[in-house]
């Protein structure tokens, strides 16, 4: 449905988005991550047509949003970062506002806004002016706006940012039920988030994008994903290592000496192993009678590896 | 309805909920009305003229346009862009264009429904005496025409900034320079060192020459056309200057 091809944006002589290309089929949930001022908005900005891009192309639907905007625009629904909405309307007259420039008239417009309110829970605040709303309520107001032509593809800029957690978990849970028949990229900053909904995920990082793939395909990039670490008390560090490291599951061990602790860590030979690493691990710390505290495997935290891809000083960068 | 109007007038009609909705129309409207009747009776001596025409009512207008246009429209992009809404209003399935006559429509009809309130003066001038209907009639429609070459200026002013005030600041900065283009004292400035050529071109930017002949009646295609040419031309720069805000 979304395609886009080596997307580049300057903004003078600063390169805001370079070389983005991915595409998002119907069914998919493309999380979209990266730091503050990684380029996140302004990829969807062009891909929604908002800003044209200054090389590259953005099709959605078979159309290009360059050369055929209004056809494009016409499958999109939008939620802008920061949730705008006409403040001296109510919140009943700005859904039908967005729904007759959707061209959605007569009596299918009533019902097109019925259901956005009911998706959204706006219920209680219909007749309300938009400046009076709560941030929360706000939101879900410009968020209503962007599903109600039904669109087959949703771009949200940061959908849950400014909600409670209850209105956070109730807006992943719809995203999830949308996400069945349609193409949806959303960007966000919290983690968690991508293991909630997403099908997919795309890291960027100063325009670029540095990783590309399913929640579990990201985790298993993290370098440590996989190891076992322990620490031992009492046993040289190069013995630890040694006896660690020769385990037919393990590739190699490092050990280093801390405060008079031994903090060890092996690596598996194959990560789908790992379970057997640390049973046999247990065995050698019981055979050699080592003291040993804290023996776990890590599982490769996402965050871990959002801040290796996106901070240059970092293990994962050094590894590339 | 095709698309494309249906999409104006869809803006148009939400423009112009907004003045209503605000106190804005209200103020703006009596303030109008009020002002036009202190130009017309005390400074243009209406009854003292003894004349049977709108004279003293329409010569007011250039300079209660200079600043209540401007105050009418600053906001209509300005508070777009302050708030974040031109982000959601273009990326949806209508056109710059479509929008941008939306907007400037809503502020005309509004200018419009403002002048048609003057009514009384015409009522007045009726009663007292037998005045040209023709000649009133053009007079409306000269000073809607301003009206609207106004609109236009603030429309792309507005389009400049995300600050009201300073979109009204510009606007009237540049109606007034459209006023004085052709007033005497200024011409007279340019005659002493300035070729002929300069100076009338000059003096033909002035929207004094244009719209003093639709008070007396005479609807000239070539006053029309110039104030038409000012609305096409800001209108026009208005949807560069938005192109150029998204490109940037």
């Amino acid at each position: 449905m979304i395609k886009v091809e080596n997307l580049v944006k300057e903004f003078g002589t600063k390169k805001a988005v370079n070389r983005v290309s991915f595409t998002v089929q119907k069914g998919e949930i493309l999380g979209f991550l990266g730091p503050n001022g990684a380029g996140k908005s302004t990829t969807m900005r062009m891909i929604t047509g908002f800003i044209p891009p200054t090389e590259g192309r953005v099709t959605v639907g078979g159309h290009d949003i360059s050369e055929n905007p209004v056809e494009a625009k016409r499958l999109i629904g939008y939620l802008p970062e920061s949730a705008p909405c006409y403040s001296d309307m109510s919140v009943h007259g700005f859904l039908n506002f967005t729904a007759e420039l959707r061209g959605i008239n007569g009596t299918k417009r009533e019902e097109a806004v019925r259901r956005v309110v009911g998706l959204c829970s706006l219920e209680s605040v219909l007749h309300q002016s938009v400046d009076t709303l709560s941030k929360g309520f706000r939101h879900r107001t410009c968020l209503a706006q962007s599903l109600i032509h039904d669109p087959e593809v949703l771009i949200l800029d940061e959908p849950t940012d400014g909600l409670d957690p209850n209105q956070k978990h109730e807006v992943r849970q719809l995203l999830k039920r949308l996400g069945q028949n349609k193409a949806i990229v959303f960007s966000t900053h919290i983690l968690e988030e991508v293991d909630a909904c997403c099908t997919r995920a795309i890291i960027i990082d100063h325009g670029e994008v540095r990783a590309n793939g399913t929640p579990a395909e990201l985790r298993a990039q993290h370098d440590l994903a996989g190891s076992v670490t322990l620490q031992v008390h009492g046993t040289p560090a190069e013995t630890v290592k040694s006896r660690l490291g020769g385990l037919m599951l393990a590739q190699k061990a490092t050990a280093s000496l801390v405060d008079g602790v031994v903090h060890a860590r092996v690596y598996p030979r194959n990560r789908a192993m790992n379970g057997e690493l640390a049973k046999a691990i247990a065995e050698v710390t019981t055979k050699e009678g080592w003291q040993f505290d804290e023996l776990h495997t890590e599982d490769g935290r996402l965050d871990e590896v959002f801040r290796g891809i996106t901070r240059p000083d970092t293990l994962a960068s050094k590894t590339e | 309805m095709n698309e494309a109007t249906r999409n104006i007038w869809t803006i148009t009609k939400r423009e112009l909920g907004g003045y209503f909705n605000s106190p804005v129309a209200y103020v703006f409207i009596v303030i109008f009305l009020l002002l036009n009747g202190f130009f017309t009776f005390m400074l243009g001596n209406f009854f003292e003229r003894g004349e049977a025409n709108l004279n003293a009512f329409f010569v007011w207008h250039p300079w209660l346009y200079l600043f209540l246009v401007p105050a009418a429209g600053m906001r209509l992009w300005a508070e777009e862009r302050r708030i974040g809404t031109l982000e959601l209003l273009l990326t949806m399935p209508i056109t710059a264009w479509q929008a941008i006559l939306g907007k400037f429509l809503s502020c005309w009809v509004f200018l419009a429904l403002a002048l048609f309130l003057t009514f009384p003066v015409v009522a007045t001038v009726a009663y007292l005496g037998s005045p040209d209907i023709g000649a009133i009639l053009s007079g409306y429609f000269g000073s809607l025409l301003l009206a609207g070459a106004y609109l236009a200026i603030t429309v792309a002013t507005s389009a400049m900034t995300r600050n009201q005030v300073i979109s009204f600041i510009l606007s009237v900065v540049i109606c007034f320079f459209l006023i004085l283009a052709g007033w005497e004292p200024v011409t007279n400035l340019l005659v002493r060192w300035a070729p002929q050529w300069l100076v009338e071109t000059v003096a033909s930017f002035s929207v004094m020459p244009h719209f003093t002949g639709f008070q007396r009646g005479v609807v000239d295609i070539r006053d029309t056309l110039f104030f038409v040419s000012v609305m096409i031309f800001s209108l026009f720069s208005t949807s560069v200057i938005l192109r150029g805000l998204r490109g940037a």
